[in-house]
C-alpha cells in the first residue's frame, strides 16, 4: 500500500514488499491476497485476533514456513527489491538477513556465549576469537544484557530468568547482523516488567534494523510501533500509520476491535 | 393406574419437591463407606503379593545359580615336587638361554615329566588334570634357570578331585548314586590326608577359552567372542539405526509411505529372533559365502536384528527434543542439517545411547539367531578376530549345561553369573545416562 497517501510522502524505498501472498495449509486458506510495504525506519505491528494469520504471514517474511509440511506460499515477497522465494535466493542467507525472535523464548541449552556465537560462527562472520568475543558483547550490548550477563558468559543460557533469555534471543538474532527482525509475539510468555524491558529494547532498536512484530496486545503495539497492520480472517485489512490505526480507524472492523467489540 | 398416576399428579412438573440434604450417617452410606475402603485395601494387597511372588521369583532364581555357581570361580589344585631334568625333557639346558631356547622348551617332553612328577603322589597319581604339564612348561619357560634343579610347583586335578574337594558329592549315598568313585574318594582322601591340595581362585575360568575337561574350561573365549561379535554389531547398527531415525524424523515427507515404514520397523522389532538366524544362515553364509562360526556374521545378524529397537528409542528421542530449538537454529539460518547435527542429536544423545545400550544388551544375551550361524561350535582356542571361530556367553552357558560331566554344572552357573554381571552392569550404564544427561523441557 505504498499508494496510500497517509504514510509519508517522500520516503526511501520499503525493505519488504508482499504483493497478493496466499497462504495454503493444504486446502485451507490461510493467508488471502496480502500486499504490505515494510519499511527500514520504523517498527511495524502486526495486530488481530487469534487465528487471523499475523504470524503466518509473519513466517513468509523469511521462509519459515518452509519447514511445515503442506504449506504452500503464492504471490511475491521482496527483500530490497529480491525476491525471497525466487530459486535464485539461498534460504539460509535470507534467514540470516532477516532474523526472528519467537513466542517462547528458545535459547539453545548451551552457555550464553556459545548461543550468541553460533550464528556468526555458522556464516563464517569471526575471522578469530577476539573477532567473536566482539561479536558476542556488541550484540549483547545492543540487546541490553551485556552488564548482566558479563561475568557469566560460560552459565548456561537455559538457566536466565525468561525475560533475560527472550534478550539473549534478541541478541542471538543480532549477532549475525540482519536487515531486519521479526518478532512473533516475543513479550506472550514475561511478566510486565520483562514485557516493558523488551519493548525499551524494541524501541533502542529502532533505526537499525528494520522491526516487524506481531502481537496480540494492542496497547503493545500503539507503544512501539510507528506503523499497524490489522488483519482478519486471513485478510489485511487496514495499515496505516500506528496513531491513525488506533485513533481514526478507516474500516469498521479496525475500529470495531480497537475498541474491544471482537477479539 | 389410578395410583401410579398419583405421583405425577402430586407433584406437577412446575412444582418439583424440595430435596432433602444428604444424610451421610446413614447405615446404608457408612456401609458404602466401608466397602469403598475394603476394596482400596484389598486392590493395594493384591499389588503387593503380585511383587511379592515376582520378587521372590527373581530371588530364587538368583540364590540357585550363585549357590552352584560360585565354586565355579575356584579351582583345586595339588602340590607337587618337581626335578626339571633335561635329559627327561629331551632338551639341551646350554641352549635354553639361547636364541632359540623358547621354541626348543615349547616342544620338550613336558608330559614324560609330569609323569615322573606324579608318581610321589602314589596312589593318587593319575588325578592330574590331564593338561598339567603345561603348568610344568609355562613355569620354567618364565624361567630357564629352572632347569636341572628341583620346585614345588601346584597343579590342577582333576574335575571329580575337585569336586570332592568342594563338597559337591553326598558321601553317604551308595556308590552307585553319587556320581563317583570309591577309588575317587580315596585318593581324595589320601591326597587331602597329605596337605597337597588347595582351592584358590580360578584364574583360568575367566581367560580360557572350552575344554572337554571342566576343570581347564574357561569362559574368556566366550567373553572376547561376545565382545567381538557386540563390536560388530554396534558398528552396524548404531549408526544404521540413528541415521534411519534421523531421516523419518526430520526428512522424510509425512504420508502413506511413512506410516508403511513406521508400522514395518515396529513388526520388525517384534519378529523372532531365530528368524533372523534364519535370514543370517541363508543370506550371509549361503548366498554370501561369509565364513561359519565368525563373530563377523554374527555380529551383522545381531545388528539386523536389534536394528528396529534403535530405530525406535532414536526417534522418541529425536522427537522429544522441543521444536522451538529446530525454529531457533533454523531462524537464525542453519540448513537442516546443521539443525540436526548441531541441536538435534546432542540433546537426543542420551535417550539414543539409552536404547542403543538395551538393544546390545539385548544382542548380548542373544542364542538363537546364532545357533543357526554356527556359533554353537566347540571353540578351545581364545577367538583370533573377526572371521576366526568363536562362541558367545549365553552359547557357551548353552553348550554346558548340555554337558554330561558333573564339573560343568557349577561351570554353567558360573558362567551364567559372568552373563548377569556384564548384563547388569549395561543396564545400569544406560539408566545412568538416562538420569545424568536426560534433560527436561
Amino acid at each position: 500500500m505504498s499508494t496510500n497517501p497517509a504514510i509519508g510522502h517522500n520516503e526511501p524505498p520499503p525493505k519488504m514488499t508482499a504483493r497478493d501472498v496466499n497462504v495454503f495449509y493444504g486446502q485451507k486458506q490461510a493467508i488471502k491476497g496480502v500486499s504490505i510495504d515494510v519499511s527500514a525506519e520504523h517498527v511495524t505491528a502486526f495486530i488481530g485476533p487469534s487465528g487471523c494469520g499475523k504470524s503466518t504471514f509473519l513466517r513468509c517474511l523469511n521462509r519459515m514456513n518452509d519447514t511445515i509440511d503442506g504449506a504452500r506460499v503464492d504471490g511475491q515477497i521482496e527483500l530490497d527489491g529480491q525476491d525471497i522465494y525466487a530459486s535464485a535466493m539461498d534460504v539460509v542467507q535470507l534467514r540470516a538477513r532477516v532474523g526472528m525472535v519467537f513466542q517462547k523464548p528458545n535459547p539453545f541449552p548451551k552457555s550464553i556465549y556459545e548461543n550468541v556465537a553460533y550464528g556468526p560462527r555458522l556464516h563464517g562472520l569471526a575471522r578469530s576469537k577476539a573477532d567473536m568475543d566482539g561479536i558476542v558483547e556488541s550484540a549483547l550490548r545492543r540487546a541490553g544484557l551485556w552488564d548482566e550477563v558479563k561475568d557469566r558468559l560460560g552459565e548456561s543460557g537455559t538457566a536466565m530468568s525468561g525475560g533475560q533469555q527472550q534478550r539473549l534471543c534478541i541478541a542471538r538474532a543480532i549477532a549475525v547482523d540482519p536487515e531486519v527482525i521479526l518478532m512473533d509475539e516475543p513479550c506472550s510468555a514475561l511478566d510486565p516488567i520483562a514485557t516493558a524491558r523488551i519493548e525499551e529494547l524494541i524501541d533502542e532498536l529502532r533505526g537499525r534494523y528494520a522491526i516487524v512484530i506481531v502481537t496480540h496486545n494492542m496497547q503493545q503495539a500503539a507503544r512501539v510501533s510507528q506503523k499497524t497492520a490489522f488483519f482478519h480472517l486471513g485478510s489485511l485489512v487496514e495499515y496505516d500509520d500506528t496513531s491513525v490505526i488506533f485513533t481514526n480507524p478507516k474500516a469498521t472492523r479496525t475500529k470495531d476491535y480497537i475498541t474491544g467489540r471482537y477479539g | 393406574m389410578a395410583t401410579l398416576a398419583a405421583p405425577g399428579a402430586a407433584a406437577p412438573a412446575a412444582a418439583m419437591p424440595e430435596r432433602q440434604p444428604t444424610d451421610w450417617t446413614t447405615p446404608a452410606m457408612q456401609k458404602r463407606i466401608a466397602a469403598r475402603y475394603a476394596k482400596e485395601r484389598n486392590f493395594r494387597r493384591l499389588g503387593a503379593g503380585a511383587l511379592v511372588v515376582a520378587a521372590s521369583f527373581l530371588a530364587f532364581l538368583l540364590f540357585t545359580i550363585v549357590r552352584d555357581g560360585w565354586t565355579g570361580f575356584l579351582r583345586t589344585e595339588a602340590r607337587i615336587e618337581v626335578q626339571f631334568d633335561a635329559t627327561t625333557l629331551g632338551v639341551d639346558p646350554a641352549a635354553a638361554a639361547g636364541p632359540n631356547g623358547q621354541v626348543m622348551l615349547a616342544r620338550a617332553d613336558w608330559q614324560a615329566l609330569l609323569l615322573q612328577a606324579a608318581q610321589q603322589l602314589g596312589p593318587a597319581s593319575d588325578q592330574l588334570s590331564d593338561a598339567a604339564w603345561m603348568q610344568l612348561r609355562d613355569a620354567v619357560m618364565a624361567d630357564p634357570a629352572l632347569l636341572g634343579h628341583k620346585a614345588s610347583l601346584w597343579v590342577p586335578v582333576r574335575s571329580s578331585i575337585d569336586l570332592l574337594a568342594k563338597g559337591k558329592f553326598d558321601l553317604s549315598a551308595p556308590a552307585d548314586s553319587r556320581g563317583v568313585s570309591d577309588r575317587e574318594v580315596a585318593d581324595w582322601r589320601w591326597l587331602e590326608g597329605q596337605g597337597r591340595l588347595r582351592t584358590g581362585f580360578n584364574g583360568a575360568f575367566l581367560g580360557n577359552a572350552d575344554s572337554t575337561e571342566p576343570e581347564l574350561a574357561g569362559i574368556g573365549g566366550a567373553a572376547l567372542g561376545s565382545l567381538l561379535t557386540l563390536l560388530v554389531t554396534i558398528a552396524i547398527a548404531f549408526p544404521l539405526g540413528v541415521l534411519s531415525a534421523v531421516w523419518l524424523e526430520e526428512f522424510a515427507p509425512k504420508g502413506r509411505v511413512a506410516d508403511i515404514i513406521e508400522l514395518s520397523i515396529n513388526n520388525l522389532a517384534a519378529v523372532p529372533s531365530i528368524i533372523f538366524g534364519l535370514l543370517g544362515l541363508a543370506f550371509f553364509l549361503n548366498f554370501a559365502g561369509m565364513p561359519r562360526s565368525a563373530p563377523l556374521v554374527g555380529g551383522i545378524t545381531l545388528a539386523l536384528m536389534i536394528m528396529p529397537v534403535i530405530v525406535i528409542a532414536a526417534r522418541v528421542a529425536i522427537k522429544s527434543v522441543p521444536p522451538s530449538i529446530r525454529d531457533a537454529a533454523l531462524g537464525i539460518g542453519a540448513s537442516p542439517i546443521q539443525v540436526v547435527f548441531h541441536h538435534v542429536l546432542p540433546l537426543a544423545l542420551p535417550g539414543i545411547m539409552t536404547g542403543t545400550i538395551i538393544g546390545v544388551a539385548r544382542a548380548l544375551g542373544e542364542t538363537a539367531p546364532l545357533l543357526l550361524i554356527g556359533m554353537r561350535a566347540f571353540v578351545t582356542d581364545v577367538p583370533q578376530g573377526f572371521t576366526a571361530p568363536a562362541t558367545v556367553l549365553p552359547m557357551q552357558v548353552f553348550l554346558w549345561s548340555d554337558d554330561v560331566q558333573r564339573g560343568f554344572v557349577e561351570k554353567t552357573s558360573a558362567a551364567i553369573i559372568v552373563l548377569l554381571v556384564v548384563l547388569i552392569a549395561m543396564n545400569s550404564l544406560a539408566i545412568y545416562l538416562r538420569n545424568r544427561f536426560e534433560r527436561r523441557w
